[in-house]
C-alpha cells in the first residue's frame, strides 16, 4: 500500500504540464530516433543530454524526458526493421526476421500494428515490474557496504564482457579502458592531479558527456560514411494499419511469455533490451513452431521480440535507479546524466528523493499510453520521416552533437576530445571492441575505486574484507559465472551477426 | 594483424599506464591504498586482456578501402576544422561549411549539399539558439 500512495504521488508529479509536454515531446523524438537506421537509442539520449542540461530543466523532468526517449526509440526501431529490413537500432534485429516478410505480403500495416501493442504490452508491463520489484531491491540494496558495491561492480563489467560482447578479452581491454580514462584528473581523496601531464583541462578529469556524444554519435557518422548505405521507405505500401483481434488473442500468450522473459533478461546486469529481443523470439521459436512458420512472416514472430525488447528496456531501469549499475548502454547514458544532474542513483535516492524516482515512474506509465498512440494510428508520419536521407541527417546528428557538446562546456578543446572519442570509437568497432564497457568504466571508475579504498580503509588495509560478507561472495561468484558461463553456451545468449546495412541493396 | 597490433598497442598503454602510476606523489596517506594502486590494478588488467589478442588473433576486419577510407579521414578533418573555426566565423557559417562538406561526400549533389548546409544551419540554430535558448558562437555575424 505504501506503493500505491508512492505512485499517486507520482502522478502528480508527472502530471504537470511541464512534465506532460516533456513526456510527449520525448516520445515523439524517441520515436524518431529508434525509427532511423544508424541512430539507436544509446546515441539519441547522448545527443540529447547535453542540450536537457544546458535547458537547466529540473532533474525529474530531464530525467521524464530522456526516459522516454528511450521508451520511444524501443518502439521506433521496428518501424524501419518491418519496413526496409534494416532494424532501425540494435534490439530491433531480431524484428526483421518476420517484420519484413510479412511487409512484402503486403501485410505491413497489419505488421506495425500488431509490434505496436506488442510494445505497448512490453512497456507496460515492464513498467508495473519496475514498480513491484524496484523497492524491493532497493531494500536489499541498503545492505550494501563498499566492498559490496565494489563486488558488484565488478559483476556488472563481467556480465557485460561475457554476454554483450563476442569476445572476453576484448571486452576486458574495453572495460580497462574505461577505467583507466577515468582516473585521468584530480584524485578526490587526496587532491592529486593524476594523468594530467601538467595539462589544465584535464584537471577535472574527462567529462564523460564528451566521451559518450564521440564513442556513440560521431563513431557512428565515421562508421556511416565507410557503408555509405541507407534504404529507403518510398513505394512501400503499408496498407490498413489494423489489427484483428482475433490475431491478437492468438499472440496474447506470445507477448505474456516474451515480456516476462524480456524483463528478466532487462534486470540482469550487463545484458539490456538486444538480449531481451533475442532470447524471447528463440524462446517463442522453440515454443510455438511446429510448422516452421517462424522467419517466414508470422505475425508472433514479429510479436515475441518487440514484446521481449520494451520489457527489457523496463527492466534494465531497475538495476540503474536502485543500484547505481546500468544494465545496458543506453542505462549507461542515463545514468551519465543523472550524474550530470547530481543525483545518486540508488537506495537512498528512493527515501531521499522518492518524487524523482516516482515521478519517473508514473511518467512512464502515461508515456506508454502516449507511444501507442503515436505508434499506431500516427506511424504514417514516423514513415514519412524515414524518407529524409541519409547524406542530411548524418551530418545534422554530428552537428546537433557539437552544439551539445559546445552548450555545456563552451570549450574547442572538449569538441577536439570528442572528435578523439568518435576515432576512436570507429577503430575499435571495427576491432569488435565493445563500447559499453569503456562507457560504464568512465561512468563508473571513480566509484570504483572510491569504494574499495574505503573497503580498505574499514579493515586497515586487509584485502579479504572483499569477500567478508556472504552477499559480497555471492556477488563475486555471480561476477566469476557471469564471464565464464557464456564461453560454455553463449551461442545461445547471442544474436546472428547483425546484417550489415551494404547488404541490402539500395 | 589488426588484432595484434591493437593487443600490441594496449600492451604498451598498460606499461605506460602502470609507469604513470609510479609518477603520481603520494604525499601523506590518508587511506591503506593511496591514490596509485587502482590505476596499477587498472594497468595489470589491461596488459593481461591485451595479451589474448596478441596469441589469439580474431579474424582481420574489412578495413575500408583506401578511397572510404579517405573519406572517413577527409571527414574528421572537416569536424577539427569545424571545432577551430566555430568561434571565429560563428556558429551559422561554420555549420553551413561543414554539413556541406559532409553532405556532399555522403552522396548528395554539389547544388543539394549547398541548399542542406544552409538548411540544417539555419534550423538547428532556430530551434537550440531562437527557440530553446542555448548560446552558440555568432563570429562573423555578431551584429
Amino acid at each position: 500500500m505504501e506503493t500505491l500512495g508512492f505512485l499517486i504521488q507520482g502522478f502528480e508529479v508527472a502530471l504537470t504540464p511541464t512534465n506532460l509536454a516533456l513526456a510527449l515531446l520525448g516520445c515523439f523524438l524517441g520515436t524518431i530516433i529508434g525509427a532511423l537506421p544508424g541512430l539507436g537509442p544509446s546515441n539519441g539520449v547522448a545527443i540529447l543530454i547535453p542540450l536537457a542540461f544546458t535547458l537547466g530543466l529540473p532533474a525529474t523532468s530531464a530525467l521524464i524526458m530522456l526516459t522516454s526517449v528511450y521508451y520511444g526509440a524501443m518502439y521506433g526501431g521496428r518501424i524501419s526493421s518491418i519496413l526496409l529490413n534494416i532494424p532501425g537500432d540494435e534490439p530491433a534485429l531480431m524484428t526483421t526476421l518476420d517484420g519484413y516478410p510479412m511487409a512484402k505480403q503486403g501485410r505491413a500495416g497489419e505488421a506495425l500494428a500488431l509490434s505496436g501493442v506488442a510494445s505497448f504490452v512490453g512497456g507496460f508491463f515492464a513498467t508495473v515490474g519496475l514498480v513491484l520489484f524496484a523497492p524491493l531491491l532497493a531494500r536489499v540494496a541498503l545492505l550494501f557496504g563498499p566492498a559490496e558495491y565494489f563486488a558488484l561492480y565488478a559483476l556488472a563489467f563481467a556480465t557485460l564482457g561475457g554476454i554483450a560482447s563476442r569476445n572476453q578479452a576484448k571486452a576486458a581491454i574495453a572495460a580497462a579502458l574505461g577505467l583507466g580514462i577515468a582516473m585521468i584528473g584530480i584524485d578526490f581523496a587526496t587532491g592529486i592531479p593524476r594523468y594530467t601531464f601538467g595539462e589544465m583541462h584535464l584537471f577535472e578529469g574527462i567529462d564523460f558527456l564528451v566521451a559518450i556524444v564521440g564513442l556513440f554519435a560521431i563513431s557512428e557518422v565515421l562508421l556511416f560514411l565507410e557503408h555509405q548505405g541507407g534504404g529507403s521507405a518510398i513505394g512501400m505500401k503499408l496498407g490498413r494499419i489494423t489489427v484483428s483481434l482475433k490475431e491478437l488473442a492468438h499472440c496474447a500468450p506470445t507477448m505474456g511469455r516474451s515480456t516476462v522473459l524480456g524483463f528478466i533478461a532487462g534486470v540482469l546486469p550487463g545484458a539490456g533490451a538486444s538480449l531481451g529481443s533475442f532470447i524471447a523470439y528463440t524462446i517463442e521459436k522453440r515454443v510455438v513452431d511446429r510448422t516452421g512458420t517462424l522467419g517466414r512472416g508470422d505475425p508472433r514472430g514479429v510479436a515475441a521480440p518487440e514484446a521481449g525488447n520494451n520489457a527489457a528496456a523496463g527492466g534494465a531501469l531497475i538495476p540503474m535507479l536502485t543500484l547505481g549499475v546500468p544494465g545496458s548502454g543506453t542505462t549507461a547514458v542515463l545514468l551519465a546524466m543523472l550524474m550530470t544532474l547530481n543525483i545518486t542513483p540508488g537506495p537512498l535516492l528512493f527515501q531521499q528523493q522518492p518524487e524523482v524516482v516516482w515521478g519517473l515512474i508514473a511518467a512512464l506509465f502515461l508515456g506508454n499510453f502516449m507511444l501507442l498512440v503515436m505508434n499506431i494510428p500516427m506511424v504514417g508520419l514516423f514513415v514519412r520521416l524515414l524518407m529524409v536521407p541519409a547524406h542530411i541527417l548524418m551530418p545534422t546528428v554530428a552537428m546537433i552533437g557539437f552544439v551539445g557538446i559546445y552548450a555545456i562546456s563552451g570549450s574547442t578543446f572538449d569538441l577536439f576530445v570528442m572528435i578523439g572519442f568518435g576515432v576512436m570509437g570507429y577503430v575499435l568497432r571495427k576491432l569488435d571492441v565493445p563500447l559499453v564497457p569503456i562507457i560504464l568504466g568512465i561512468l563508473l571508475g571513480n566509484q570504483m575505486e572510491d569504494n574499495l579504498r574505503r573497503a580498505l580503509q574499514i579493515s586497515n588495509g586487509e584485502w579479504s574484507i572483499l569477500l567478508g560478507s556472504p552477499l559480497a561472495v555471492g556477488l563475486w561468484i555471480a561476477a566469476v559465472a557471469g564471464f565464464v558461463a557464456p564461453l560454455l553456451v553463449g551461442r545461445y545468449l547471442r544474436p546472428p551477426t547483425p546484417v550489415p546495412a551494404e547488404a541490402d541493396p539500395d | 594483424m589488426s588484432d595484434r597490433l591493437l593487443g600490441a598497442i594496449m600492451l604498451v598503454l598498460a606499461l605506460a599506464f602502470i609507469a604513470g602510476a609510479w609518477q603520481i606523489e603520494t604525499g601523506p596517506m590518508l587511506d591503506p591504498l593511496g591514490p596509485r594502486s587502482f590505476p596499477i590494478i587498472i594497468g595489470v588488467l589491461l596488459g593481461i586482456s591485451a595479451l589474448y589478442p596478441l596469441i589469439r588473433p580474431d579474424p582481420r576486419p574489412d578495413w575500408p578501402a583506401a578511397g572510404r577510407l579517405l573519406e572517413i579521414v577527409l571527414a574528421v578533418v572537416v569536424m577539427m576544422a569545424y571545432a577551430l573555426l566555430l568561434e571565429p566565423l560563428g556558429f551559422l557559417i561554420a555549420t553551413a561549411l561543414a554539413v556541406f562538406v559532409l553532405s556532399w561526400r555522403l552522396g548528395a549533389r554539389p547544388g543539394g549539399a549547398v541548399l542542406a548546409g544552409v538548411g540544417v544551419s539555419v534550423v538547428i540554430y532556430t530551434v537550440f539558439h531562437l527557440i530553446l535558448g542555448l548560446s552558440l558562437p555568432k563570429g562573423l555575424l555578431a551584429f
